[in-house]
């Protein structure tokens, strides 16, 4: 049987990258194409990714192996037995990331035609755009640690290059900077993790430390898995790290979807899964953590999206909440579930961020819900699709979010983790009620928009990406159905089997999910559809008054991290500074300039310009060096 | 006569020291029994009896520079060309085929600098 | 007592001698015709001459024996030097013709003088006889002191020709001399020598004697000779004299050119001939690399003027590739090649822009001259960038591969500490490269200043090395593998 080659697999990362390049050197005068170009590149890896899976798919070998499989792109460095090679890693978890972010990213690129038309860095925007999914392709199909970092920090210059892309205004930059400062903090664990496992196996290729994870020791094991989630936790915007997602809303909207709810948001998760062997070899701690902190961490990003009115902010709450969900099944190890939930969710997701934005495109850019209402009878395929994207979120069968919601929730039982299983229940009502109440506020009731706004559904290219979108949100369950295609089978040779419970148990759980989903919306329509809503939100927010505050101040975390961390930590650096930096380092650097400085103008007097004094040198040297020989030729 | 390797070179050097003493002492002793009468003339520089007329930094015009670099070629050419001539007869083609080039060669510089115009003397 | 003549065969010195032919042809044929004419059909005819002379390299490649009276060497080291030496001749004909077009002094001799000099590096590349190696030399140096002081009208120009001159011809004296110790000691001038004729491997090969002695004594004349042309401390001085007032296409191919020749001399002298002898000579490489990286990083912090700048940096690259000479192992000989081909390469690109941004007379070549050249030529400030970081030894460019090589190679040879001093000097080197870059990008441009003619040429030469660099900084295996089957030198039996 032929051997899995996929000579394709190099030229997915290299499209972008070349798009990018383009785009970005010679940003101006491709300005009219340039959206064009990014989207084919994209388009293009789509294309190549699908080709590479259905040549995957031709391998049947028994449990799936065969499958993956290492393509050399060049040998770098090679001295001894150090090595640097740009190797890709192909396998079913890398091709499942390789189809959603070429996927998603074709059609957000398509989508941003429409939406950055009028912006006078259209090209270098789509350059950003183009650059970002290179890195984001590398990180995910890189098989060696230095290039999985490459792809990662890529990934993060990006989004802090897109979310500061509207410069001029004070909020972006300062997002871009929060994002880009908070990301380090992760990225700083990330690195020692990767130390940590490289001296350990004593080679960077995830392969080979996968392969050796088993003979770690707990503690080793343990140590590198918490530094990588630390990594994660700065990435995938998990508590304590969370906090610069909201923020990053100030970029333009479709790189909120694409980059801070589809794809780049995600590395953490598929790091945790790639790693797995790792966690598993920590005996449970590490996944204890994982999972207590996806858990945590998806009820209280849903309590503060519950209080927030900023369309964004609520999305982007929803999406720490739902990547909180992801961690919760990596904790529980149910790997394929973590996945199979971070490809629905990028459907949905993606899908009512870009309907925020068609909708921010029709308003002139109000986020406020507030102040609109009942725009579902002008703006129709906006409102018919984003319902999709509610619905799926919501847990309602048989829109995609169920199936993975539920799957992970199952999982969480048949671990025996009930407290987990009941908070992510929990979560999924409140779930079901922002959402709700975020539709219903937007869409449902009487025509109310901002003075002076005229109104209109958004242009072809825009709407034309969310209908796709739409109808993975409503479809995507479907590649997790037991019986038909399986997503959990085919990642198995990667990340093992999901234990999923059997029996007559798996109804009533799917009943219970479904009940909390039904619930929430329910409970919505009753304080924001139905008459006399307000007076009930009233009586409601007067009686639980602590709460509430506290949710709408955000617990108060960005205060408590700006006096507790960023101040002490500004008069470090201060102290820094301008004490041990201006008087110690730079005291020993420019003394160590000075002294190259000064001996340079002191020998310099020696070019003096006279060819005898040159001579003269010169026969100095020759008599150095007999002296020295007859001395040594006498001895 | 001392052996070896280096000996041989103190030979030289014996030699060398021996000679250079002769001389310093003829001219030591040239000097005691000489009578010493100086003149101006006596202090001249000794210019093959012509008398020394201007001062010695004397300029010549560079062209007979060039000119004396172009005599170099008929030189060079002559040291090779009669031994060549002497036994001309038993070197056979090869060697009538190689002078031929090797004058070729010198004809081209001399061509060269004639196309230059260094053999034009303008004053 | 009939006559045999010795059996002459030429392909070890084909290459030259396709150089020395078209260098004819050049000549008579540019005083010939107008200049006008010249202008456009000499680059070609020169081009024609280094592309034959390529040839005749390639095609001799792999073979490995010692013609004309054993005195030259056809082996793979020689080919490999041989072909880096006429692509950079070819880089400096392509970018003197735009510089002569543009100052106004187009003569064939320049052309003629460039193949010459090259002829003379490549036999010296190939010398397996002392006497041939002076000759080789003399014959590049000459060639070299004229076209040095191409720029007759300029002062500078002059100056600089003249001082090169002097301080060549005595150190080519000390040259001289030590052929004249090495004949003493060992009585033959060759380099391997056979069983009838012995030459000094042979004679090191044998038992040691007295004669021996003398024969150190002549390394440290040689050392001495081909020092002051690899630009090494305390023979340095002439450099950045010399490569100030040369134009500076010359200053570049001189800094590729002169080097390799240099290194390619000492390489097969030191690292072959004089093997046996390393534990004599090898103290006094050490200490003259040491010396040479220390003082050219040191000196060239201090330069205002971009051309001595790079100057001072050519001799800082002339200890780190004799770190690779001390070595004296192969990956020590293959990573020198390696390092002075890159190294040639980005150099002349670097002199390229610095010929172009120069402008007429080159009267724009000092440092603040170079205040927002990237605003006013960013194609040409960024290829200088690249050649910079590339000297500068920063990753992804083939400099960094070349040092990765030979510092390597002498950590090897278990001379890490000399790899340490080269790693700080290294550092201190890059901050003079870097100051370039700051001048260049951070600093407004001067609106006064008149636009600068960018001939097709010599923007073809800056594009092509500035690919190159950053080529054989990604792939650099094929070059090195080439560098590696180079190292294999004829050992005389």
């Amino acid at each position: 049987m032929k051997a899995f080659d996929p000579v394709l697999a190099p030229y997915i990362v290299a499209l972008p990258l070349i798009g990018a390049l383009g785009l970005l050197l010679l940003g101006r005068r491709l300005r009219a194409v340039a959206g064009l170009v990014a989207s084919a590149t994209v388009g293009v890896g789509f294309v190549l990714g699908v080709i590479v899976l259905v040549q995957m798919l031709g391998v049947t070998e028994k449990g799936g192996h065969g499958r993956e499989a290492v393509v050399r792109v060049w040998e770098w460095i090679s001295a001894g037995s150090f090595s640097v090679n740009v190797d890709l890693l192909v396998d079913p978890l890398s091709m499942v990331m390789v189809l959603v972010v070429t996927g998603v990213g074709t059609l957000i690129h398509v989508y941003s035609i429409g939406y950055m038309h009028d912006d006078p860095r259209y090209s270098r925007f789509f350059g950003y755009m183009n650059l970002f999914v290179a890195s984001m392709l590398l990180l995910v199909l890189a098989d060696n640690l230095l290039l999985l970092y490459v792809g990662w920090e890529g990934v993060g210059l990006c989004s802090y290059l897109l979310i500061g892309f509207w410069f001029e205004r004070r909020a972006a930059a300062g997002a871009a900077k929060k994002a880009f400062i908070v990301n380090r903090v992760g990225d700083f664990s990330f690195l020692i993790g990767i130390f940590v496992l490289s001296v350990t196996v004593s080679s960077l290729t995830v392969s080979s430390i996968n392969e050796a994870a088993g003979g770690m020791t707990a503690g080793i094991a343990t140590t590198a898995a918490l530094l990588l989630f630390g990594g994660a936790t700065g990435k995938s915007a998990q508590i304590p790290l969370y906090v610069w997602l909201p923020d990053a809303m100030e970029g333009p909207t479709p790189v909120s979807a694409l980059i801070h709810a589809a794809t780049m948001v995600t590395a953490g998760v598929y790091m945790v899964a790639r790693f797995s062997p790792v966690f598993e070899a920590s005996g449970g701690l590490a996944l204890g953590v994982v999972a207590w902190i996806g858990a945590l961490t998806a009820l209280w990003a849903a309590l503060m999206a519950a209080a927030e009115y900023d369309i964004k902010r609520v999305l982007a709450y929803s999406t720490i909440s739902q990547l909180g969900y992801m961690f919760l099944a990596l904790g529980v190890r149910a790997y394929s579930i973590a996945i199979f939930h971070l490809v629905t969710h990028a459907f949905f997701k993606a899908l009512m961020f870009l309907g925020a934005g068609s909708i921010m495109h029709s308003l002139d850019g109000e986020v406020d819900m507030r102040n609109m209402s009942g725009l579902r009878k002008v703006m129709p395929i906006t409102a018919f699709t984003f319902m999709t994207g509610w619905l799926a979120i919501s847990g309602i069968i048989p829109f995609s979010g169920f199936f993975s919601k539920d799957a992970i929730l199952a999982s969480a039982w048949h671990q025996g983790r009930y407290a987990l299983w009941a908070i992510g229940a929990g979560t999924a009502l409140l779930t079901a009620f922002y959402m709700s109440r975020l539709y219903f506020r937007i869409f449902e009731g009487d025509l109310k928009v901002p003075e002076g706004v005229h109104v209109h559904e958004s242009p072809p290219s825009m709407v034309g990406a969310l209908i796709p979108l739409g109808v993975l949100s409503v479809v995507g369950g479907v590649i997790n159905l037991p019986g038909l295609l399986t997503l959990d089978h085919f990642l198995e040779p990667v990340v093992g089997e999901s234990e999923v419970p059997s029996g007559f148990t798996p109804w009533i759980l799917g009943a219970i999910a479904l009940l909390a989903g039904i619930a929430g919306i329910a409970f919505a329509r009753t304080l924001y559809l139905l008459p006399g809503g307000a007076t009930r939100r009233a009586a409601l927010c007067e009686r639980f008054k602590t709460p509430v505050d506290a949710a709408r101040n955000k617990f108060w975390v960005d205060e408590i991290y700006g006096r507790g961390i960023v101040l002490p930590g500004k008069a470090f650096a201060s102290f820094c500074a301008n004490v041990i930096d201006a008087r110690l380092v730079d005291g020993a650097v420019n003394g160590g300039g000075r002294v190259v400085a000064g001996a340079g103008w002191l020998f310099r007097r020696a070019q003096s310009g006279y060819v005898r004094s040159y001579a003269l040198t010169f026969l100095f040297g020759v008599v150095v060096i007999f002296s020295l020989l007859v001395f040594r030729v006498a001895l | 006569m001392p052996e070896g390797y280096f000996g041989q070179y103190a030979t030289i050097g014996i030699f060398a020291l021996a000679g250079m003493t002769l001389v310093g002492a003829t001219l030591q002793l040239a000097k005691l029994v000489r009578p010493n009468v100086p003149t101006v003339q006596k202090y001249t520089t000794y210019e093959s009896g012509i008398d020394p007329i201007g001062r010695g930094w004397a300029q010549s015009n560079v062209r007979y520079y060039i000119f004396a670099l172009l005599f170099v070629i008929f030189d060079v050419e002559a040291v090779f060309l009669f031994p060549w001539a002497i036994i001309f007869e038993s070197l056979g083609t090869q060697a009538f085929i190689e002078m031929i080039i090797f004058i070729g060669i010198l004809a081209l510089a001399l061509l060269y600098a004639i196309k230059k115009g260094v053999l034009e003397w303008l004053s | 007592m009939p006559f045999v003549p010795p059996e002459i065969r030429l392909a070890g010195i084909a290459p030259e001698m396709a150089l020395v032919v078209s260098a004819f042809v050049v000549l008579i044929a540019g005083t010939f015709a107008r200049s006008r004419v010249n202008r456009v059909y000499l680059p070609a005819l020169a081009t024609i001459g280094f592309g034959a002379s390529i040839y005749f390299a390639v095609s001799v490649w792999g073979e490995n024996e010692l013609q004309l009276s054993d005195m030259i060497a056809l082996d793979g080291f020689a080919t490999f030097c041989k072909i880096s030496l006429a692509v950079f001749g070819l880089l400096t004909v392509w970018l003197g013709s735009d510089y002569l077009t543009r100052d106004g002094i187009e003569e064939p001799e320049f052309y003629g003088l460039v193949l010459l000099a090259v002829a003379g590096m490549m036999l010296m590349a190939s010398a397996a006889d002392l006497i041939v190696i002076f000759l080789a030399l003399e014959t590049f140096s000459i060639a070299l002191y004229v076209l040095v002081g191409y720029r007759r009208r300029s002062i500078e120009g002059q100056e600089s020709a003249m001082k090169y001159f002097l301080l060549g011809a005595f150190s080519s004296s000390f040259f001289l001399l030590g052929i004249a110790l090495a004949y003493g000691a060992v009585g033959s001038t060759n380099l391997y020598g056979n069983s009838e004729n012995p030459g000094l491997a042979q004679f090191l090969s044998e038992s040691a004697s007295e004669a021996t002695g003398v024969l150190v004594l002549a390394t440290g004349f040689l050392v001495v000779g081909l020092g002051f042309k690899i630009a090494a401390v305390p023979f340095h001085m002439w450099t950045p004299d010399a490569y100030q007032g040369a134009p500076s296409p010359i200053t570049g191919f001189m800094a590729a050119g002169s080097k390799l020749a240099g290194f390619a001399a000492l390489l097969r002298l030191f690292d072959a001939s004089l093997f046996a002898l390393r534990w004599e000579w090898r103290p006094l490489l050490i200490g003259i690399a040491v010396a040479t990286m220390i003082a050219g990083s040191v000196l060239a912090v201090v330069q205002e003027d971009i051309k001595r700048m790079l100057a001072y940096s050519s001799i800082a690259h002339a200890g780190f590739v004799l770190t690779g000479v001390i070595a004296t192992n192969d990956r020590g000989i293959s990573g020198s090649l390696f390092y002075l081909a890159t190294y040639g390469i980005a150099v002349l690109g670097g002199f390229a822009v610095v010929s172009i941004l120069g402008g007429k007379d080159e009267h724009r070549v000092r440092l603040v001259d170079y205040k927002g050249a990237f605003y006013e030529h960013p194609a040409l400030a960024g290829a200088l960038t690249l050649f910079l970081l590339s000297l500068a030894g920063v990753p992804v460019t083939s400099g960094f591969v070349g040092k990765l090589v030979v510092f390597g190679a002498a950590i090897e040879a278990g001379y890490s500490w000399v790899v340490v001093i080269g790693m700080l000097t290294s550092a201190i080197a890059a901050f003079f490269y870097l100051r370039v870059l700051v001048v260049m990008y951070m600093q407004e441009p001067d609106e006064s200043r008149p636009p600068i003619p960018v001939g097709r040429a010599a923007s073809t030469v800056v594009a092509l090395t500035a690919v190159a660099t950053i080529i054989l900084g990604l792939f650099w295996s094929p070059l090195i593998g080439a560098a590696e089957d180079a190292t294999f030198f004829f050992v005389g039996g």
